[in-house]
């Protein structure tokens, strides 16, 4: 038994914490307003928020509910549509009835969601702004243009109204005052502060809990079994989350999530174009769950997440009780959905070496669609070229072998070499002798071939336009 | 003014049938598919699931207590295998237990023992084999044989394109009650509530009348609740009907996409002839038709891709002929369009191919062909509808098709990596069911003694904004405020023998039985209101903004005192009204007749860019100029023309459904199939309905719009190709849709089959300047 806030209303949950937090809202509440489109996190029609409590108030992030075990919702404010609803209708619900931007509804109350954390959490209130908070919920009956009109008006109004910072209180009080949120907001961080907490964590009988970070692939690949199992949460643990820096080398938590990273001035710092980046990796609200972690363990060979670090050279630090160790990133991946880790293993931490100023970051990716989708192909380069030469290269590929693959001999015959459109060729070719792709629902192998050369090739005009020029007809 | 139920989507508190509280005693239920695509079905093994805990019962075809059948036009669909199987999730058998996760469990646990046979998934494999659902169909003007020699160029070629999966957000689902008498009730994701009824009679052996089928809404359709919301209705209700219990059936999202059909796959081959100034003088077409493991509604949909073959062209000599080739894929359905779009692209590759070959623009093609009222169709009528050109004429007026030409080439010799290309996309897609016996609806109104209205009709709300536009009718007939107006649930007991919400009939079909319904209540109204304020007769007696008007005078009787009053006097305040529409019928054996009401007609630009070094584009802009005759309610037509083009786009460019060897799908989630978010919407877009529209219409004067505008999608296509021949001018053209990045990418690497297959000149082109 454990205690949450749902909407206005402490509940004690009973279920097996591995039931998601859709089933328990619509099965066991009746909160019909939050629906289940696909239970996988694809289309944002069960979208809650999720508030926890840090020292200044809740910080609200929208999550899909079909990823998100029970257990995670202990001593958080859960809020629903039910939740945002006010005796009248808000001005974003106003914005959306005026301009029409409802047609079938059922994908509706998931925007409605996504757009309270663009309130709660947004720094800035344009149309870019909004647009990246609904980039996770789809309308088929594609009324985007309408709810594009809608979030306009919203906009507008919003830089008249609210001026007080993303995540303060204060920005709380001022879209309460505004009727943008219920008074219900103003209550809510008192409420669960002073809820009972500590019933998730104890394993149920024999069975060893279930290990989970953000469970963003997790609960797609085994949500139906994991219904009934204990859950040890990594979000739980404080040590694993966070971003540092440490003698000069980036420091983050394995438990990290994403959206943290683009919202780390530090980390934009040293990164440039890492929040750009990061859009591509997938939406906002499965960002606000997947961690840094969980896309290097889970060894996807298109993990976004690793083709980047392993452009940045990264390092892992993975520990148990009998002791740490670090691993190169580029040695962790050993074969297919095979990672160098032992089982009483936890990554603990992910680190680099800042690049230096004058370094080139590219981060490249292909889908069918451009956001929201996995990768035909992804690669990232981390150059480093003074006077026409290259003095680092570094460059990795996913989609085209069975791992993350980071590009040793393509990297290996540009370090050090002239920066001419004969040893840019001799790249390409080289790096297709490295890669094996093989032929699957997101592209030929002869497809993902042509693109690797071709997105290199973007890479390297980061580095001389005129020499890449030459490189393809 | 709003959709009523907007109000209620933006709150969460509009309901969709898997919003029910539950019932007592609610039991789940979890489809057993076909493993296989195609094999003789040797045994169900059902004994380890049927001793599982929490499970009720394992239903296979020896359950049925009627017929084991539910093909709408064709009696080919039994609801559970028999002896053979078809297609991979073809229901087996139905495990119903007290939870969902233990119906699943077992599901699981139940073997379908299966003899594997030889499977088809291509539609012209499938005709070489002879298996096709019905003999090929041909509509034919003028002689095209004798046509070609008066052409001056000849081109032919193939043009294909793909399925696209409905992704409907919420997915097929019923909630299924056994009713006291032995009757079953449903409430059911269903666009066609009566198709529903029949088939769970014909199932049960049961009166119609012991079925009611009842939907508040759907959470989109498209056309995918048409015909294939029926299997699903009716395995609910066997499940309910036998175990007396509640039960609820709905499909989980990979169940859904892969056991429901799509939008048919189309295989194509195109002839056309034109003269050197554009002129098209005969054009052919043969379509092979994937219509998947049954008939469903193929055959209609097939007959819709032929009255459409020929687009929005005047061409005097056509044949265009038709079949429908059954593979063992999940039948393929009905999608907005209907056979329509996949009729008119191949119209438009022709058009792109000969453009090509005589070295003009496509709409210089277009435009000279271009259909006028008086035009004799390929169906024994004449086109009615007179505004084709006018749109055409305004689109040019206003967006300057030369001038973003010129633009866009000018970008083109400017930028390397990037191309941009453009296409014009007229639509002329006629209005009413090709089945003419489908064009009638009934309505039934109450007004009730404070004033309030309750208006029941046959047409089902999923989107399109059709109980705004009925509320408005009924609103408008009494010259209430439309506030007044509550629009109830479609359900069979109230409206018998529905027509599907379909074919964009909804608000014409429906908003005419409604304003029949009420012009009857209004009229004994008005008899009240006469012998109230001592007039001799009603001729003098109208209604005006809820106010009662004698000889023209405002009076003081308003309408809650008139309805008041008349329920007093004992006047009967409800009526059932029918529609049927007038004047149309068509000849299914001659191809002859005239089967639509109007012509839905209009012209979209579309541009985009490519991405020539990554091999992606996206549409920048489409700015269109539609008919929508005087529109009921402009801001939901304008949310049905930019909902419709996207779609339509989505199925021209990233929308791809994919099938292993085996016939197993493989986009069968929204992580594998991609239909177009938030950041693929068109940076630009522009509607213009015509003003002062003209010639025959819908209900007051309006023009339904959920279906046409979807086909100015298909632009998107063309446009694409254009950037990418703007990269590569050498590139053979190819029509192959949907243009995914992959296709791009391997067009800009040389690496695409050209479709054009023949270019004769009768006198050879003339040397160039």
């Amino acid at each position: 038994m454990f205690q949450f806030l749902l909407n206005r209303e402490v509940v004690s949950a009973d279920l097996p914490h591995g039931t998601v937090l859709l089933d328990f809202i619509r099965r066991r509440r009746g909160l019909a307003g939050t629906k289940e489109g696909c239970r996988e996190g694809d289309c944002g029609a069960c979208m809650v928020l999720l508030g926890e409590p840090l020292e200044n108030g809740l910080a609200y992030r929208p999550v899909n509910s079909c990823l998100v075990p029970l257990a995670e919702a202990e001593g958080r404010h859960v809020v629903t549509i039910e939740g945002l609803n006010r005796d009248a209708l808000t001005p974003v619900q106003q914005a959306f009835v005026d301009e029409g931007a409802a047609q079938c509804g059922f994908c509706t109350p998931g925007f409605m969601l996504s757009l309270a954390g663009f309130l709660l959490s947004s720094p800035r209130w344009d149309g870019d702004a909004a647009n990246e908070a609904i980039g996770g919920n789809l309308c088929r009956c594609t009324g985007y243009i309408a709810i594009r009109r809608a979030l306009a008006k919203v906009c507008a109004r919003l830089s008249n109204e609210i001026a007080a910072p993303a995540g303060s209180a204060e920005r709380v009080r001022q879209l309460v005052a505004g009727g943008w949120l219920p008074d219900d907001f103003l209550s809510a961080a008192g409420i669960v502060n002073g809820l009972q907490c500590g019933g998730t964590q104890i394993a149920l009988g024999h069975v060893p809990p279930v290990l989970v970070a953000g469970g963003t692939d997790l609960f797609v690949q085994r949500g139906d079994e994991l219904e009934s199992a204990p859950m040890d949460l990594l979000s739980r643990r404080a040590h694993l989350r966070g971003i540092r820096m440490e003698n000069g080398v980036c420091v983050i938590g394995a438990a990290t999530p994403l959206a943290d990273l683009e919202d780390s001035e530090a980390l934009r710092a040293v990164l440039p174009g890492l929040e750009r980046h990061l859009r591509l990796v997938a939406s906002r609200p499965i960002r606000n769950r997947a961690t840094l972690a969980g896309n290097l363990v889970n060894a996807s060979p298109i993990g976004d997440l690793a083709i980047l670090l392993l452009a940045l050279d990264a390092r892992l630090t993975l520990g148990d009780e009998a002791g740490r160790r670090v691993v190169q990133l580029r040695d962790f991946f050993l074969g297919y959905k095979v990672i160098d880790r032992r089982p009483d293993e936890l990554v603990l931490e992910i680190e680099f070496d800042p690049p230096p100023p004058d370094a080139v970051l590219g981060f490249e990716k292909v889908s069918r669609r451009t956001h929201l989708d996995i990768a035909a192909v992804n690669s990232a380069m981390l150059a480093v070229a003074r006077d026409g030469r290259i003095s680092t290269m570094r460059l990795s590929v996913g989609g085209v072998a069975p791992v993350p693959k980071f590009l040793q001999q393509t990297c290996a015959m540009l370090t050090g070499a002239e920066i001419t459109p004969a040893v840019l060729r001799g790249a390409l070719d080289a790096a297709d002798d490295e890669i094996a792709p093989i032929s699957d629902v997101r592209g030929s192998a002869d497809y993902k071939r042509n693109l690797l050369r071709r997105l290199l090739v973007a890479h390297f005009q980061k580095l001389s336009p005129e020499a890449a020029e030459e490189l393809l007809p | 003014m709003n959709h009523p139920d907007t109000h209620l989507h933006v709150r969460g508190e509009s309901r969709f049938a898997d919003d029910e509280p539950a019932a007592a005693g609610l039991l789940f239920a979890v489809v057993v598919p076909s493993p296989v695509a195609h094999g003789k079905l040797l045994s169900i093994e059902t004994a380890d699931a049927g001793t599982m805990p929490g499970v009720c019962a394992v239903l296979t075809r020896d359950d049925i207590p009627g017929q084991n059948q539910i093909g709408n036009i064709i009696p080919d669909e039994p609801l559970l295998a028999e002896d053979a199987v078809h297609a991979i999730g073809q229901p087996v058998a139905l495990v119903v237990a007290a939870t969902e996760s233990a119906a699943r469990r077992a599901a699981g646990r139940v073997r379908v023992v299966t003899e594997p046979l030889e499977a088809v998934f291509d539609p012209r494999e499938a005709f070489a084999k002879g298996e096709i659902m019905a003999p090929p169909r041909t509509f034919a003007l003028g002689d095209v044989d004798a046509a070609w020699e008066r052409c001056e160029i000849v081109v032919s070629g193939r043009a294909d394109t793909g399925g696209q999966e409905h992704a409907y957000l919420e997915t097929q689902g019923t909630i299924a009650r056994p009713v006291e008498g032995g009757g079953v009730h449903l409430l059911s994701s269903t666009q066609a509530p009566t198709a529903v009824q029949r088939a769970v009679s014909r199932v049960l052996g049961l009166p119609m009348h012991q079925i009611e089928v009842e939907v508040r809404r759907l959470g989109g359709g498209f056309g995918g609740k048409e015909d294939q919301a029926t299997p699903w209705a009716v395995l609910a209700a066997l499940a309910a009907w036998k175990l007396q219990r509640p039960v609820r059936l709905v499909l989980r999202r990979h169940e859904d996409m892969r056991w429901t059909g799509k939008r048919h796959p189309y295989s194509s081959d195109f002839k056309i002839g034109v003269t050197r100034d554009g002129r098209i003088i005969a054009y052919e077409a043969f379509f092979y038709q994937n219509s998947g493991s049954t008939a469903d509604l193929s055959p209609s949909v097939l007959e819709r891709t032929l009255f459409h073959a020929t687009n929005s062209y005047h061409i005097p000599n056509v044949r265009a002929t038709g079949v429908c080739c059954r593979t063992n894929l999940a039948s393929n359905t009905a999608f907005r369009g209907f056979g329509g779009p996949q009729g008119m692209f191949v119209m438009e590759s022709a058009i792109h191919a000969a453009a090509r070959a005589l070295g003009i623009t496509a709409e210089e093609i277009q435009k000279a062909n271009l259909l006028r009222a008086g035009d004799p169709l390929p169906y024994g009528t004449t086109l009615g509808t007179p505004t084709l050109p006018r749109c055409w004429d305004e689109a040019e007026r206003r967006f300057g098709f030369a001038e973003r030409r010129a633009s866009i080439a000018e970008f083109n010799t400017t930028h390397r990596w990037e191309k941009k290309g453009m296409a014009v996309m007229p639509v002329c897609f006629g209005i009413s069911f090709t089945t003419t016996f489908l064009n009638q609806a009934g309505a039934l109104a109450h007004v009730y003694a404070d004033g309030s209205v309750s208006v029941s009709t046959a047409a089902v709300e999923m989107g399109q904004g059709t109980n705004a536009k009925l509320r408005q009718v009924a609103a408008d007939t009494f010259s209430i405020r439309p506030e007044r107006v509550r629009l109830e649930t479609t359900s069979t007991a109230r409206i018998a023998n529905t027509s599907p919400t379909a074919a964009s009939s909804g608000p014409d079909l429906n908003g005419n039985a409604t304003r029949l319904a009420c012009l009857g209540i209004l009229g004994r109204l008005r008899e009240t209101a006469a012998k109230l304020l001592g007039a001799a007769t009603a001729d003098g007696v109208e209604l005006r903004s809820e106010r009662v008007f004698l000889d023209g005078r405002a009076t003081d009787l308003d309408w809650e005192k008139l309805v008041a009053a008349a329920y007093l006097s004992r006047v009967g305040l409800s009526a059932h009204a029918h529609y049927a529409t007038p004047e149309i019928h068509f000849d299914k054996q001659s191809n002859q007749g005239h089967p639509f009401a109007y012509h839905a007609v209009g012209v979209a630009l579309i541009e985009t860019t490519v991405d020539c070094l990554r091999g992606t584009g996206r549409v920048n802009s489409v700015r269109l100029v539609h008919d929508a005759g005087r529109s009921l309610n402009p801001l939901v037509d304008r949310g049905q023309v930019e909902g419709g083009i996207a779609q339509g786009i989505g199925w021209m460019t990233m929308e791809e459904c994919r099938h292993d060897a085996n016939g197993r799908t493989l986009t069968d989630s929204f992580t594998t199939y991609k239909v177009p978010g938030p950041n693929d919407a068109p940076e630009e877009f522009d509607v213009h309905f015509l003003e002062d529209p003209e010639g025959p219409a819908g209900v007051l004067g309006s023009k339904t719009v959920g279906e046409p505008p979807l086909m100015y999608g298909i632009g998107a296509y063309f446009a694409m190709l254009e950037a990418l021949r703007a990269a590569r001018p050498e590139l053979e053209p190819f029509y192959e849709a949907p243009l995914t990045a992959e296709r791009m990418l391997m067009a800009l690497n040389g690496a695409t089959t050209p479709c054009v297959a023949e270019i004769s000149a009768s006198n050879p082109p003339p040397d160039p300047p």
